[in-house]
């Protein structure tokens, strides 16, 4: 049985969809439910529904063998998984943004407000550029606004909460998708099962171009 | 010496079978301080798992660490000289920051280092020994194996930026083959030398699978060097009996800085992170000026805590409820007879929070069962 973590939400249905269409399918889980975990011992796949930001770590500690989550996460935790495949679903970017009237100057520590502080950290010392991070849990957007930073690193996904907020994109840092990530100890030992799976989505991912 | 699997954990037991199967193959016991020079560990902190070290200033003034690894200390109490090999074994306490905590944490580590004047035979044996090291926690295991002079001759090859060269082997450790294409493509590399790196990704099935398409896309004379003496080792573990658990996966271990050699990593089944890791670091002794070669392995036996095959769900064997009626002759000798069945608390109520399976009283000299479990 290959224990499947699937990221809580819309994604997480597209990706279920993903799933099925790759024959993995498990009827319980389309009934509306509030259960949590949904078996389908034939097709030998358990899946259950967790927060997205949560699936790396039901991977990388093995209750799941297998799961899928953003590039975000993957980046901002560096969890030990393996990274098997793009599943090109949920895609966005990961930017700075900044007031549209905003001007760097280097002669000052940039204050960048954030819910990625490793992302931004990394992205900011590759530029040799001294920063403070400020760590934000939400409504990053308005951290510009009142003065409590003079950028944003966070994730854009059409810009329109950007433009709403008067914000716009300075730079993109990295484009992000949904990832097929696989517990490293868990790959060994249901190798066959987790490769059937990956053909698979990899199979659907080729029709779907 | 003691030898009751009832009360020895896993990772216990592992330690005495580990020495003395170390010890049959002439490996000595290597025992170092708990804390050494902090200066050792700075010089060489890439080398480290995590480079925070517990320190501390000993009354002459000098700046002393807990020790966060065992090899440097190896390595700087060992000698070059022609055709002599050392081997050592050790079973430390090392201190690191975890992970996923964020926090210090004592580590047990068991492990060998096999270092001077080596020859194919010293290395054969001590990936064999990881195998046999594996094989006596589980016999459900799997033994990675990489080539890191095959990883860095085909790097040289391809003759990526060092930046990019970096990300490549971040790539090749995630089994990652889309960021690694998007990768080479960016910097424009030849088809031919872009399939053979992704092939070290994305190559699955059996190692002689895995071995024949390889050896199939080896060009340059440092690849084909080391490609016949990975292929060479899986034909001793192979003719050893390790065949089925053995395995060639290139996403093991891509430190080019130190390793120049074999790579190894070990998982068991049931523990979610790999227990033993290790491989020939021959450019780390060269970065401590040093000609020898050395190589060798530990394994975290931290990891085992949680993993026990003979864990049988329960605290005590027997719990006899005792009255204080019995007069205390008695009771010693169905103590006596009780522990040598398989154990035994005696107590004057049922205890709580622990499992037992079974309950037994003991009256006016009368023992009678209340419960059983399994």
């Amino acid at each position: 049985m290959v224990n499947v973590a699937l990221p809580k939400g819309r994604l997480g249905e597209k990706v279920y969809n993903f799933f099925k269409a790759a024959g993995f399918e498990c009827t319980s889980i389309e009934e509306p439910s509030r259960k949590l975990i949904f078996e389908n011992p034939e097709k030998g796949v358990r899946y259950f529904w967790v927060k997205p930001s949560d699936v790396a770590i039901y991977v990388e500690r093995g209750a799941a063998d297998i799961g899928v989550a953003g590039k975000d996460i993957l980046l901002e935790y560096s969890p030990d998984v393996y990274e098997l495949l793009d599943l090109n679903l949920g895609k966005c970017r990961m930017a700075v943004a900044a007031k549209a009237d905003f001007r760097d100057s280097a002669s000052k520590t940039l204050r960048v407000a954030t819910k990625f502080p490793n992302i931004a950290e990394k992205f900011y010392s590759s530029k040799s550029r001294d920063i403070d991070i400020i760590k934000l849990n939400g409504s990053i957007e308005i951290a510009p606004i009142l003065g409590l930073s003079d950028v944003i690193v966070d994730i854009v996904e059409t810009g329109t909460t950007l433009k709403e907020n008067d914000l716009e994109v300075v730079e993109t840092i990295v484009p992000i998708s949904a990832r097929l990530i696989a517990n490293k100890s868990g790959y060994k030992f249901k190798n066959e099962e987790i490769l059937a799976i990956t053909e698979g989505l990899a199979k659907q991912l080729e029709m779907s171009k | 010496m003691l030898t009751n699997d009832k009360i020895i954990r896993s990772d216990e037991k592992a330690i005495f079978e580990l020495r003395d199967l170390y010890s049959r193959y002439g490996y000595n016991r290597y025992k170092m301080s708990r804390f050494e020079e902090y200066d050792l560990y700075v010089r060489n902190k890439d080398f480290l798992v995590s480079d925070e070290v517990i320190t501390f200033t000993d009354r002459n003034g000098r700046l002393l660490a807990l020790k966060p690894d065992v090899t440097l200390s190896i390595i700087k109490n060992s000698t070059d000289s022609e055709k002599h090999v050392e081997k050592l074994y050790y079973n430390e306490n090392v201190y690191r920051v975890s992970q996923s905590t964020h926090n210090f944490k004592e580590i047990m580590q068991a492990g060998l280092e096999c270092i001077g004047d080596l020859s194919f035979y010293e290395i054969a044996e001590v990936v064999l020994l990881a195998a046999k090291s594996l094989a006596l926690i589980s016999k459900n295991y799997v033994l990675d194996i990489s080539h890191m002079g095959l990883v860095s001759a085909i790097m040289e090859d391809i003759n990526l930026s060092d930046q990019s060269r970096k990300e490549a082997l971040i790539y090749l450790n995630q089994k990652n083959p889309h960021q690694l294409t998007a990768l080479l493509e960016s910097e424009g590399v030849a088809d031919i030398k872009k399939d053979k790196l992704l092939s070290l990704a994305t190559l699955t099935g059996t190692t002689s699978d895995i071995l024949s398409n390889l050896g199939a896309l080896m060009t340059t004379e440092k690849e084909i060097a080391a490609f016949e003496e990975l292929s060479s080792l899986f034909d001793i573990l192979a003719a050893n009996g390790f065949g089925d658990n053995v395995r060639a996966d290139f996403s093991v271990g891509n430190n080019m800085r130190y390793y120049s050699g074999v790579v190894i990593n070990g998982y068991i089944e049931g523990i979610p992170e790999s227990v033993l890791s290790g491989g020939q670091y021959d450019r780390l002794l060269r970065k401590m000026k040093r000609d020898s070669s050395a190589i060798g392995f530990a394994i975290y036996l931290d990891l085992l805590e949680r993993y026990d095959e003979n864990d049988k769900g329960y605290d005590i064997d027997t719990v006899l409820l005792n009255n204080d009626d019995t007069d205390v002759l008695t009771l010693t000798e169905f103590a006596e007879k009780l522990s040598a069945e398989g154990g035994v608390l005696v107590c004057r109520e049922v205890p709580k929070g622990k499992r037992y399976r079974r309950l037994m009283k003991i009256s006016e000299g009368m023992v009678t069962v209340l419960e059983e479990n399994g």
